[in-house]
């Protein structure tokens, strides 16, 4: 016995000392789905493309799963007492992977000029720029033209990856050759890619931070059926899934296995919201009955459990609740059909013989077999209230389009928030963003003036508690008239081989760098 | 000469057809709803006006539709598939990149197909009405019938998650940097799975048809007058039944040929073979219309290209077809 206890004992050490002393070398082996459409990831910030290209390229600044702001490409940052001037000290001894120095020209370079040409959402951001110059090598100067507080949070690397001056100064920067062979700053360098088999990136021995990484090589091998992405991850061809990797239902199974772990981690960034979208412009979708209707009529712990597998909790609000900014005790939408039923009589709809009150068109979102079988609840529950369901089955593709072009009247959709309410939140709710042609602009076609004033004062004040106020009657405005119908918060699962370690570090997870991923074999 | 210049005829009629072919499925692909640089957009989170007005631009999506044909038809012409919406490279080389994949798969999968089914189509139609003609009829009707993806996925759950014989996924065991031989051994280890099932399906198809084409056959005034003049059964089965029959054989390899290029995109995505049946499935997720158009075109060549290839076959095997007529 207790030999036994002096056994254990000594098992216990040793895997203490084995989480403590990372080891070097090994692969990681892991999935690229869908394979992305190139690695530059100044031009493409498809999912994929950051997953793989995060190894590659860097930003000036990470987040941890807290949203701390960490270091990255810049060491230091201060904020002038104004709010207006933003000063980055940068890493020393940065190298590009052919070589080159890295300085304050990258970076200038790259916040610009380049960014703002070809990077959607960094182009945004950075019209709040008046000037930015280089003090010296390792120093960057950002001006703003008011304050705007969201700045910090935008400098993750798929926000703004920092990209080589010595490369794409003066050239068309889309038909640049460099981009099928993309050099960065990061720990890992591009070595091959074979189109639908793999890609493989290898260690960077000229990596700024000494020691780093433990990994000699990456593999993103590329497997297009959810279900051979199962059978690869058991037989212990790839090391990890992402979420999405596998249908949910899969999930437990494969986290079960003796050899595997789950985490929830690593989302703090994106913090993905699924919500059922209105189109506003249309009736019944313009009456806030109509929509609260919508609202009690479906069961939110349901989704959450039953269809997303317990990887999501239920919704209550537009903003994620690990959010600074995020309001407690918002009017819960309760699942209650007999208010559904109440609000329809008194809008006058009432049902004809077949139990029909109205006929809504609903786009289906057919990302995965999960979002096709919430549509399907969705139109179960409403049929429940006599709002008959009119389905659209589409592709990405046709969705995308019918959503830009503002031809649907319910969709559901899957919104990732980036950071701070004002970068990844407000895009969906000003009237400033009614774009046709964009799916990503609001396209439901609100246009309220006072959630205008209150959004853009929320994004321009420099007191936190200025902004939380401002933002709390944000939150209680579109809860009360129900603009959208928040359904789920999703806790996308990372299902990993508890060898390998240190996998989530930061808020954007396992699109990071990998930098402190090692293999303990 | 007689068959240089019908062969001359052929091509040049080839390429009228893979022209109009291009035209045509130009159109069709501009019928499917969905906007490239929407798609685009749709990824990259917030995007703004003049942002998507420039890409249409760059990517010519803002000239009229006729201006648009125009374009790509005067670079079909002259050998220019454009350039992929999505990746930026020329479409010439992203199909050219995967279009071995592809090959190695359907050739080594219709290899097998014809040798086993055409020899098991033989043995049934010998030995009609016995055991072994039943047996051959049910499994043929079975893999016939047994839908490609599910057989696969069915395939990969034995032969990979319970007996580890083979590799789930993919062509090459991409974190082990296998070279020369050991690299081919591992190539032709991935394709076992993959080359099996495909070529059951078409398997089935050619034992079936080599039965009903031989017991037709065997039915004629030759084969009794042969019979008559006391030649063993074997010999008549293989010199004179056998090679009768073969021309609807050869007629269905040559149309399956062109098919299955094109028709591989299930057995690819189960197996993850990077082949060009995918890249087309994802370039039409993608509306990434330069591709799709490419491999289009690629197809509609190798399909005109197999049967001139066959009708030159059936003159080999049948001396009494002229090919000038």
């Amino acid at each position: 016995m207790k030999l036994l206890k002096i056994v254990a004992a000594l098992a216990l050490t040793a895997q203490i000392a084995n989480a403590a002393e990372p080891t070097e070398g090994g692969t990681l082996r892991l999935i690229a789905q869908p394979e992305p459409p190139m690695l530059m990831l100044g031009l493409n910030q498809q999912g994929p493309t950051q997953f793989v290209a995060g190894k590659i390229y860097e930003g000036l600044l990470r987040y941890g799963t807290d949203m701390s702001v960490l270091p990255g490409l810049a060491q230091s940052w201060t904020v002038s007492e104004d709010g207006l001037v933003y000063t980055f000290e940068l890493q020393n001894d940065v190298v590009w992977h052919d070589g080159e120095p890295f300085s304050s020209k990258d970076v200038v370079f790259s916040l610009s000029k380049f960014l703002p040409e070809v990077h959607p959402r960094a182009r945004g951001v950075m019209g709040h720029v008046k000037d930015i110059t280089a003090k010296g090598a390792n120093t960057v100067s950002i001006e703003l033209n008011a304050p705007f507080p969201a700045f910090l949070q935008s400098f993750e690397v798929s926000s703004a990856p920092i990209v080589p001056a010595h490369i794409y100064e003066g050239t068309d920067y889309r038909s640049n050759a460099a981009n099928e062979t993309p050099i960065g700053t990061g720990p890992f360098k591009f070595d091959e890619w074979q189109r639908g088999s793999f890609i493989r990136l290898v260690k960077n021995d000229q990596y700024w931070q000494d020691g780093k990484p433990y990994l000699d090589e990456i593999v993103f091998n590329v497997v297009p059926d959810a279900a051979s992405r199962a059978v690869a991850f058991e037989t212990g061809k790839v090391d990890v899934l992402r979420g999405g990797d596998v249908e949910y239902f899969d999930v437990q199974r494969l986290a079960a296995l003796p050899d595997a772990e789950t985490t929830n981690a690593g989302w703090e960034f994106l913090s993905p919201i699924t919500w059922i979208q209105f189109n506003l412009r249309n009736e019944p979708m313009n009456d806030v009955r109509f929509r609260k209707a919508v609202w009690h009529a479906i069961d939110r712990e349901f989704i959450a459990n039953a269809i997303w597998m317990g990887f999501a909790d239920p919704a209550d609000g537009p903003l994620p609740a690990s959010s600074p900014f995020y309001k407690e005790n918002l009017p819960a939408a309760d699942y209650n059909p007999d208010k559904s039923r109440a609000l329809l009589d008194e809008m006058g709809l009432t049902p004809d013989e077949n139990g029909v009150r109205t006929t809504v068109r609903y786009l289906s979102l057919p990302y995965s077999e999960t979002y096709i079988r919430m549509g399907e609840y969705i139109r179960q529950q409403l049929r429940e209230i006599g709002i008959e369901l009119e389905v659209t089955q589409t592709d990405v593709g046709g969705w995308a389009q019918s959503l830009g072009q503002w031809d649907y009247d319910m969709t559901v959709n899957l919104l990732y928030q980036y950071g701070d309410p004002a970068l990844g939140v407000e895009r969906a709710y000003v009237s400033s963003n009614l774009v046709k042609g964009s799916p990503s602009a609001n396209v439901s076609g609100l246009d309220n003036p006072k959630i205008d004033k209150v959004l853009s004062e929320a994004g321009t004040a420099t007191s936190t508690d200025e902004r939380m106020k401002l933002y709390a009657e944000f939150q209680q405005t579109v809860v009360d008239e129900a603009y959208f119908g928040y359904l789920v918060r999703v806790n996308f699962p990372t299902v990993y081989k508890t060898k390998v370690r240190n996998l989530v570090g930061s808020a954007i997870g396992l699109n990071d760098t990998m930098a402190d991923v090692w293999i303990a074999e | 000469m007689n068959r240089l210049s019908y062969l001359i005829g052929r091509l040049v009629k080839g390429v009228f057809v893979i022209l109009a072919i291009g035209v045509l499925a130009f159109l069709v692909i501009r019928l499917v709803p969905g906007d490239p640089v929407a798609v685009i957009a749709g990824k990259s989170g917030a995007v703004d006006a003049e942002y998507m007005d420039n890409l249409r631009q760059k990517l010519g999506l803002d000239q009229p539709l006729v201006v648009q044909l125009g374009i790509f038809l005067k670079g079909l012409v002259q050998g220019d598939l454009g350039q992929s919406y999505r990746q930026g490279a020329p479409v010439s080389a992203i199909i050219l990149e995967r279009l071995p994949a592809t090959l190695l798969l359907t050739l080594s999968a219709s290899a097998i197909s014809i040798l086993l089914g055409v020899l098991a189509g033989a043995m049934a139609a010998r030995r009609r009405g016995t055991w072994a003609d039943s047996a051959i009829g049910t499994l043929a009707l079975l893999f016939y019938a047994t839908p490609l993806f599910w057989m696969g996925l069915m395939a990969i759950l034995l032969f990979s998650l319970v007996l580890g014989w083979f590799p789930a996924f993919g062509m090459v065991s991409a974190d082990m940097r296998y070279e020369g031989i050991r690299h081919v051994l591992d190539v032709l280890h991935h394709l076992i799975m993959p080359m099996t099932i495909l070529g059951l399906f078409y398997m089935a198809v050619y034992a079936r048809l080599t039965r009903a084409s031989m017991l037709e056959v065997s039915e004629m005034d030759f084969v009794r007058t042969a019979r008559a003049k006391g030649l063993p059964e074997s010999y008549i089965t293989r010199r004179h039944i056998l090679r009768n029959a073969l021309l609807p054989i050869i007629t269905f390899a040559g149309i399956q040929a062109g098919h299955l290029i094109g028709g591989t995109v299930l057995i690819e995505t189960v197996f993850g073979w990077p082949g060009i049946g995918r890249l087309a499935f994802d370039s039409l997720l993608q509306r990434d219309y330069p591709v799709l158009l490419g491999i289009f075109i690629v197809t509609s060549a190798m399909v005109v290209i197999f049967n001139i290839l066959t009708d030159l076959l059936y003159t080999l095997v049948d001396p009494r077809i002229e090919v000038n007529k």
